[in-house]
This record gives structure tokens, C-alpha cells and sequence, in this order.
């Protein structure tokens, strides 16, 4: 019997033609990302300046500035995930670690899914209707915020089990059999091991919340003012402390407006502002990320 | 088998044990006895039901889905299960040691400080005084001395299995259960932790679960053996080895049962 040779390569053009797809397609991606973020950075660096950054568009002046929007981004940020960090990581730990896998779990679960597919806008209208009106709470920070919350809550649950269950069982077996109570090993080992995760999923929760603006509008509004301060401590902390109450618009929201405004020059210029900040926190999730590899692994 | 006058002797023993898993009967009728300061190793086929009596020694079956126990398991003639028993109290005097080592995320010194930390102890003097006695008494200070403040993460397997018997010895307990201690390590680790199980008899009354019949004779003085739930024989390893009272033994210690 002969052997055929070895030296008898058939061309295949399916396999060529699948992997020039493949590639296309990832270039593609690429392509549309340096696109953009050159394009938007083209158009706006042109149009910041000190002044843009540090003051408030004036109508009558015919003057841009975001400072106004910077801090209450600044604002909403905080004060979301003040309410929506340990509500969503509490929620994953019960979940995780005491729930079992019973009905309660799968139901949360089923929930959670649901929310976070859910268009922002009707968060916006649900928080509209329940913290402005019925709560009374108006357009404020603070029901932009609660309402952000309700959106944001998801994100950071999944993500916090997510990194809850890649925590390695051994931890937990072995802390337990030193005599550990479960919320000990939860505090010194679980949540440790845990953090890098939950940090992803913080980090993903401030993405959402800058570039919202649907579920804001409704909610916080669109004020631009700057807080007023006197200089005396106590007096600017309960002027700062007021400003929750106060309607307030985020960049994102802005952005929105400068656009329907038809102000283009400035939309670019906050819109370059915007994604600036979200590159940085990535930076800073990143270099935090292998920090922390470096210090265990050694 | 055991009688209720004898139950005096034993460290631990446990009485008519029934274990299930949601309808899975796990343990069928066990009763064995635990004797002090000497080391009693588990055999039997995988999957007969020893890891879960193992387990039963120091309530760590209490976390896993659907678990029932009827019988009473006694710790110096305290019933373990009573509703009055303090779960912490008694891992403190039972101690446990798994099969995959697995150290903390953390330096070798708070690793082997973890335990003695739960029970109450700041005191950095008396932690230091512990940590180098538990690191003595699972023959691995020499080794790790210089390094007490670097992460355990970067420990052999047979350094770390050690580590992790000394995060037990750190508590001080009175009972050590081992869980296949050495059948994640290649052999040259495995003889020095079995050569630590056969000092550490001299302070500590050890029980151990093995799958190696040389392992089970070289370190043990009694052996029970158990059998799709059932306790088949117990007694002193030498006597069961040699002249096995039931025909099943023999036919597993030479190799018949998986």
C-alpha cells in the first residue's frame, strides 16, 4: 500500500476566507473605536479651555463652561453608589453565602437579570413619578441618584457573586474549621478575595452612571449652578450638604442639551471631557488591578 | 460493638450515626470509638462514606445542602450535636485538615496567627510564641523562618499541606481530623507530613482518611474500616491488617475494591 506524501497542501478557501472574516471583523472593532474617540478628541480639544472647565454657561455672555455639571457629576456618582454599593454587595453576600440555592435566590436572581436589561428611560420615568412626586423629593441630586441606584443595583450584585463564587471553597472551608462564625470568613477571606471583582463591577456602575442622561433627566434635571461658597467651613458644608436637595445636571445630561441646543462646539468639547474621565478610571481600575496581583502572588 | 461502660475510654465516639444528604443515606448505623493520643485512620473504597463521618467529627457537614444526622457523635462524653454545643468551641477542639491544601491569601505568619486571632489573642508577643511553636510542631519552621512575612501562595505543595496542619496546631486543639492529607503531594512531601502524623500522637489524638493501605499501616494504630455506609470492622490496625475478622476486609486491604 503507498502512502500518499506529505507535500500534497490543498488550498482551502473556506478556511482562508473564515479566518479574512474573523480578522476583518476585529479590525473593524478597532477601526470604529479610533474612530470615534480621534474624531470626537479632533473636534473638541479645540473648544476647552481653563474658562470652559472652571465656569458656567452664561446665555448672556455667549460663554460655555461645565463646572457646574463637572461637580454634580461629581454629585450623582458618589451619591449612587453610596446607596448602591452595599446594597448590591450585601444583596450578593446573602445570595452567596448564606442563601443556599433556594427559591428567594433564583427569584432575586431572576429580577436582577430583568433589571438590567431595562431601557434607562423608564428608570427615569419610574423615578420621576415615585422619588420626585410621590417621595416629594423633586428634581434633586438625590432622586437622580436613588433612581440611578434602582439601575445600578444589578450591575454591581452580578458582578459581586460573580467574583463571590470564583473565591476558591478551600478559603471558606478552612477558615470555618479554625472555628471562624461565617461573617468573620466573610470579612477576612471572602470579601479580600472578592475585591478585585466587585472593584470591575463598581468601576462598570460609574461608566453607566456618567454617560446616563435618559434617566436623569427626568429625575435630577439640568441645573448648572455652582454651589456658593462663603469661605466659612461650617457654612459651605451645609451649603455643599443642600446641594443634594437641588436639581443639578450631569456632563452627560448636558451634552444632551448642547446637542438638542444645536451648540456643537461645546457638545464635542464636553463630550471629550467625558470620555477623558472614563479612560482615566480604567487606567486607574487597571494599574490598581495588577498592583494587587503583584502583592499576592509574591 | 462499642458499649455504653466502654464509651469512657474514647476521645470521641459516635453512637448509632445516621447521615443523609436530602434521601441519599450516607451512614448507616455507625458506631466507632476514637481513642486518645493515637492515630485512627479511616479506609474503605471511595465513596463508602468515610469523608462524611470525618466530617460529622467536627460539624462540617452542617453547611452542605439537605444535610440530616440522627445519633449523637460524643466529644469527651459531650453530645456534638446537642442544640446547646457552641459550634466555634468545639472546632477549636477539633481541628481539620483537607485534602487540597489551601492557605490563605496572606503571610505564612498571619496564616498560622488566623486561628489564635478568632479565639481572642492580640497580643503580638504571645501570637509570635504560637505561630513558632505551631510552625515547630508541623516540622516546617526551619524551612519557613526567614519568611514569615511573605505570602504562603509561594509555598511548595508538601510546604503548604504543612502550613496548613500548623494553622491547625495554632488553635491548640485536642482532636485533628485529616481529610487525605497527603494524596495531593508527590512522595517525598507525603513522608514528611507522615512522618509529622506519627509525632504529633504524642500531644494530639489524630484521625485520619486514607485511600493508601501502606499509609494506613505505617502510621496508624487502629483502623476502621467502612463499607457503603457501614462500619465493617474496627480495631487496632496491626491485628485488622493481618488477621481481618470479616472476609471484606481482607479482600479490600489486598486490593479487591476500588
Amino acid at each position: 500500500m503507498t502512502e500518499e506524501s506529505l507535500y500534497s497542501r490543498r488550498k482551502r478557501p473556506f478556511e482562508t476566507a473564515a479566518a479574512a472574516a474573523v480578522y476583518l471583523a476585529s479590525a473593524l472593532s478597532a477601526v470604529i473605536f479610533i474612530g470615534i474617540t480621534g474624531y470626537v478628541f479632533i473636534k473638541g480639544t479645540g473648544a476647552i479651555s481653563w474658562k470652559f472647565l472652571t465656569s458656567v454657561s452664561d446665555p448672556l455672555k455667549r460663554t460655555d463652561g461645565i463646572a457646574g455639571n463637572i461637580i454634580n457629576t461629581v454629585y450623582i456618582v458618589g451619591l449612587t453608589l453610596a446607596a448602591a454599593v452595599p446594597a448590591g454587595v450585601g444583596a450578593a453576600v446573602y445570595l452567596n453565602e448564606y442563601a443556599g440555592c433556594g427559591r428567594a435566590a433564583a427569584l432575586v436572581n431572576f429580577a436582577a437579570e430583568t433589571l438590567s436589561g431595562l431601557p434607562s428611560v423608564i428608570f427615569g420615568l419610574f423615578g420621576m413619578v415615585f422619588f420626585g412626586e410621590t417621595l416629594g423629593l423633586g428634581y434633586s441630586l438625590l432622586s437622580g441618584a436613588l433612581t440611578l441606584t434602582f439601575m445600578v443595583l444589578p450591575l454591581i450584585m452580578s458582578n459581586t457573586r460573580e467574583a463571590l463564587r470564583s473565591v476558591p471553597e478551600g478559603y471558606r472551608y478552612g477558615a470555618l474549621g479554625l472555628g471562624a462564625s461565617r461573617w468573620r470568613m466573610i470579612r477576612t477571606l471572602v470579601l479580600p478575595a472578592a475585591m478585585p471583582g466587585i472593584l470591575g463591577g463598581v468601576v462598570l456602575a460609574v461608566g453607566r452612571i456618567v454617560g446616563e442622561s435618559a434617566a436623569l433627566l427626568f429625575t435630577a434635571g439640568s441645573s448648572r449652578f455652582l454651589p456658593r461658597l462663603s469661605g466659612d467651613l461650617m457654612a459651605d458644608l451645609g451649603e455643599l450638604g443642600k446641594k443634594v436637595m437641588g436639581s443639578g445636571g450631569t456632563l452627560a445630561v448636558e451634552l444632551y442639551l448642547q446637542i438638542q441646543n444645536g451648540n456643537y462646539r461645546a457638545a464635542f468639547a464636553t463630550a471629550c471631557v467625558l470620555m477623558a474621565a472614563l479612560m482615566c478610571l480604567n487606567l486607574v481600575f487597571r494599574a490598581f488591578g495588577r498592583m494587587k496581583k503583584m502583592l499576592t502572588a509574591g | 460493638m462499642i458499649g455504653r461502660g466502654a464509651m469512657a475510654e474514647y476521645k470521641m465516639a459516635a453512637e448509632n450515626l445516621e447521615l443523609y444528604y436530602g434521601n441519599r443515606h450516607v451512614l448507616n448505623n455507625i458506631s466507632v470509638g476514637i481513642r486518645e493520643k493515637a492515630v485512627t485512620a479511616l479506609i474503605g473504597p471511595s465513596g463508602c462514606g468515610k469523608s462524611s463521618f470525618l466530617r460529622c467529627l467536627n460539624r462540617m457537614n452542617d453547611m452542605a445542602e439537605g444535610v440530616s444526622i440522627q445519633g449523637r457523635i460524643l466529644l469527651d462524653g459531650e453530645d456534638i450535636y446537642d442544640a446547646r454545643t457552641d459550634v466555634t468551641k468545639l472546632r477549636r477542639r477539633v481541628g481539620m485538615v483537607f485534602q487540597q491544601p489551601v492557605p490563605f491569601p496572606m503571610s505564612v505568619y498571619d496564616n498560622v496567627a488566623y486561628g489564635p486571632r478568632i479565639h481572642g489573642i492580640r497580643n503580638r508577643q504571645r501570637l509570635d510564641r504560637i505561630v513558632e511553636e505551631a510552625l515547630t510542631g508541623a516540622a516546617i519552621w526551619d524551612e519557613v523562618k526567614d519568611r514569615l512575612g511573605k505570602s504562603a501562595l509561594g509555598l511548595s505543595g508538601g510546604q503548604k499541606q504543612r502550613l496548613c496542619i500548623a494553622r491547625a496546631l495554632a488553635v491548640e486543639p485536642e482532636v485533628i481530623l485529616m481529610d487525605e492529607p497527603t494524596s495531593a503531594l508527590d512522595p517525598a512531601a507525603s513522608f514528611k507530613v507522615e512522618e509529622l502524623v506519627r509525632s504529633l500522637k504524642q500531644r494530639y489524638t489524630v484521625v485520619i482518611v486514607t485511600h493508601n493501605m501502606r499509609q494506613a499501616a505505617r502510621i496508624s494504630d487502629y483502623a476502621v474500616f467502612f463499607l457503603a455506609g457501614e462500619v465493617v470492622e474496627q480495631g487496632v490496625t496491626d491485628s485488622i491488617f493481618t488477621y481481618p475478622a470479616d472476609r471484606r476486609t481482607g479482600d479490600y486491604i489486598r486490593g479487591r475494591y476500588g
